[in-house]
């Protein structure tokens, strides 16, 4: 008989012995499941974050910054600014030759959350009146658009799940005025549902900004337009602003807190899984234990030790990959889709949802398999050496 | 019964270390066993009865000495050649069974035969012809826990006759159990010593079970003393 053969047997047998030890076994699958479940929330909600803030941007649309700010809320830019951009080479243009240009105003105010009741803040842009052709995807599916320079919003559909206060007809005070929410707008999850719209004339005049531009945003005719119009930029002494792509300016703000919230979940599932670790060592010394005397017989008939360390590692494993399993479902049950806010890079509440994908389900099965296997493996040794006369019994 | 001795243990000792004392179980010890022979070793607790018995079935080695058992120097085999050797001219009756709990009487009785280069239905035949042997034809299915402690011992001589092996060591094989199973399970090793030609070695406390070997051996102090040559 082949040592394969052997193995396939001795396993089988250690596995259907399970039942036997189920309590202790179960303790096992529960530790590694809790870990993997831990792991796998803090993964699906970077990876929500992430998506959310990277699905944001497109690559032909340009923002354009003050030169050193990092975001929107630390930028200034001024009309006049505006006006050079709008002559820049290579932006679009409509039919009619207005350039697809817009400057806009982004203002933090103050908004209560739904879950919580806490206040939190949320983000007011002021968009030119090119700002909704620039952004691909944009539905107004409820109510109808501002009126410009009216005091009239739309809200995100994010922030109107997320945020009290802000349904369809409602009166908000948002700074020193009271604005109507006359519509709600979708835009495919993106960050923009985190905010709430309006005409940036009648933000810069309530919010006594007049003239004054956080960001310039403009449609370029194609993705490598846009360095062209840096260049165009930092050639130019009255503009020298900063200019990236709408996407590269995203990827960098999810990069930060995204990276932030997923360093944070590694180390605290590497902590639990010490202790699911001290679980799975003393199941399996338990299992090994427990079938000394089978072991040490099945050895004596004229078995080999390997098939005992292979079976009993098999053994291990298999309960840390359904411990893992059982962790990804929680996860999926629990976390997957559930739509949370948190800071973005401009100090303001950005709404995305949890998403686990299979290949965050790998990471967490994997997880499993490394405590299984460190789990496994000294037990393992002990079983492949345990000592035949034990199957005589103590006298 | 030849006289050639299946099993010859030459000047063997055992020696334990237990922390900085040394244990002598057994110095300088001889012992020759004749193929078809079937012997009762009794003696004290602690006379090394049961390591005798290892050293036979390649379970131990001796701290010194030789252990000669079916042609083979079995004290200097490697371990892996001492397992194929164990499967190939051993098969063992604990005085507890040792059945794997979870594999029914016949997946138990086959296990030395998963060592072999037997086909399923091969296995199969010699599975069901071990278990008629033992008068278990019918219980096939069962698994140890659905069977009388006489049946499971039955089961284990089964799997300790199926490979045909030359050698049966037995440690206390009626220890647990009554008087009548403890017959009837003697019967059968006597059967299978004077029918089928088995070498026979079994360790014992019991005086009327050693009634049916061919010879009985005193072990104590590491010295052996023949007491009886009975037959039941």
């Amino acid at each position: 008989m082949s040592l394969a053969s052997q193995i396939v047997t001795v396993t089988a047998i250690n596995l259907r012995s399970i039942p036997q030890r189920m309590w202790v076994s179960l303790s096992t699958v529960v530790a590694v499941a809790l870990v993997v479940a831990v792991l796998l929330s803090f993964l699906a909600m970077a990876n929500g974050f992430q998506q959310t803030l990277r699905g944001s941007g497109a690559p032909d649309v340009a923002i354009l910054l003050r030169g050193g700010a990092g975001a929107e809320i630390n930028s200034g830019v001024s009309r006049d600014q505006l006006r050079l951009i709008e002559e820049a080479p290579g932006v679009v243009r409509t039919a009619e030759g207005k350039p697809l240009v817009s400057g806009e105003l982004y203002v933090i105010v103050d908004a209560v959350k739904k879950a919580s009741g806490t206040q939190a803040n949320i983000a007011l842009r002021g968009l030119g009146p090119e700002g909704f052709a620039i952004r691909d995807g944009f539905r107004l599916v409820e109510g109808r658009m501002y009126e410009p320079g009216a005091a009239e919003i739309i809200v995100g559909r994010s922030l109107l799940d997320e945020f009290a206060g802000f349904e369809l007809g409602k009166q908000v005070r948002l700074g020193t005025a009271t604005w109507t929410v006359v519509g709600v707008f979708e835009m495919g999850g993106t960050v923009f549902e985190s905010e709430l719209w309006a005409d940036v004339g009648a933000v810069q005049s309530l919010f006594r900004r007049t003239n004054f531009f956080q960001s310039i945003r403009a449609r370029m005719e194609n993705p490598e337009a846009v360095s062209a119009l840096n260049d165009y930029s930092q050639a130019d002494t009255r503009l020298k602003l900063a200019v990236k792509s709408e996407q590269a300016y995203f990827a960098d703000q999810a990069g930060g807190a995204g990276g932030f919230i997923q360093n944070l979940g590694w180390p605290l599932a590497v902590i639990m899984s010490i202790g699911a670790l001290a679980g799975a060592l003393n199941t399996m010394y338990s299992s090994v234990a427990a079938r000394t005397t089978e072991i040490a017989t099945l050895r004596a008939i004229g078995f080999g030790g390997i098939p005992a360390f292979v079976g009993t590692l098999t053994e291990s494993l298999l309960l840390s990959v359904v411990g893992g399993t059982v962790g990804a479902l929680l996860a999926y049950a629990f976390f997957d889709g559930l739509t949370a806010s948190t800071f973005g890079g401009s100090f303001t509440q950005v709404v995305f949802s949890f998403q686990l994908t299979p290949e965050l389900v790998v990471q967490g099965v994997v997880l499993a398999l490394v405590v299984g296997l460190i789990g496994g493996l000294f037990p393992a040794i002990r079983a492949a050496r345990v000592p035949l006369v034990a199957a005589f019994g103590e006298k | 019964m030849s006289n050639a001795p299946l099993i010859r243990i030459f000047k063997a000792s055992k020696r334990f270390t237990k922390g900085k004392e040394t244990i002598t179980i057994f110095e300088n010890l001889n012992l020759s066993i004749p193929q078809g022979d079937f012997v009762a070793i009794m003696g004290p607790s602690g006379s090394g009865k049961t390591t005798l018995l290892n050293l036979c079935g390649g379970i131990d080695r001796p701290t010194s000495g030789e252990v000669h058992v079916a042609g083979a120097r079995i004290d200097s085999l490697p371990e892996g050649a001492l397992s194929k050797w164990r499967a190939a001219n051993v098969g063992f009756i604990f005085q507890f069974y040792n059945l794997m709990p979870m594999l029914t009487a016949a997946k138990n009785v086959e296990l030395p035969l998963l060592l072999t280069k037997l086909g399923g239905a091969e296995r199969r035949k010699r599975v069901e012809t071990a278990l008629k042997l033992v008068n278990l034809a019918d219980r096939l299915n069962h698994l140890p826990r659905e069977m009388s402690g006489g049946q499971m011992q039955r089961v284990a001589i089964a799997r300790a006759m199926v490979s045909d092996p030359t050698l049966l060591l037995c440690d206390e094989p009626t220890g647990d159990l009554d008087r009548t199973t403890a017959d009837e399970i003697l019967k059968t090793l006597q059967l299978l010593n004077r029918e089928l030609g088995k070498t026979i070695v079994m360790v014992t406390h019991d005086p009327e079970a050693a009634k049916y070997a061919r010879r009985t051996l005193h072990l104590d102090k590491g010295v052996f003393t023949e007491r009886d040559v009975a037959a039941a």
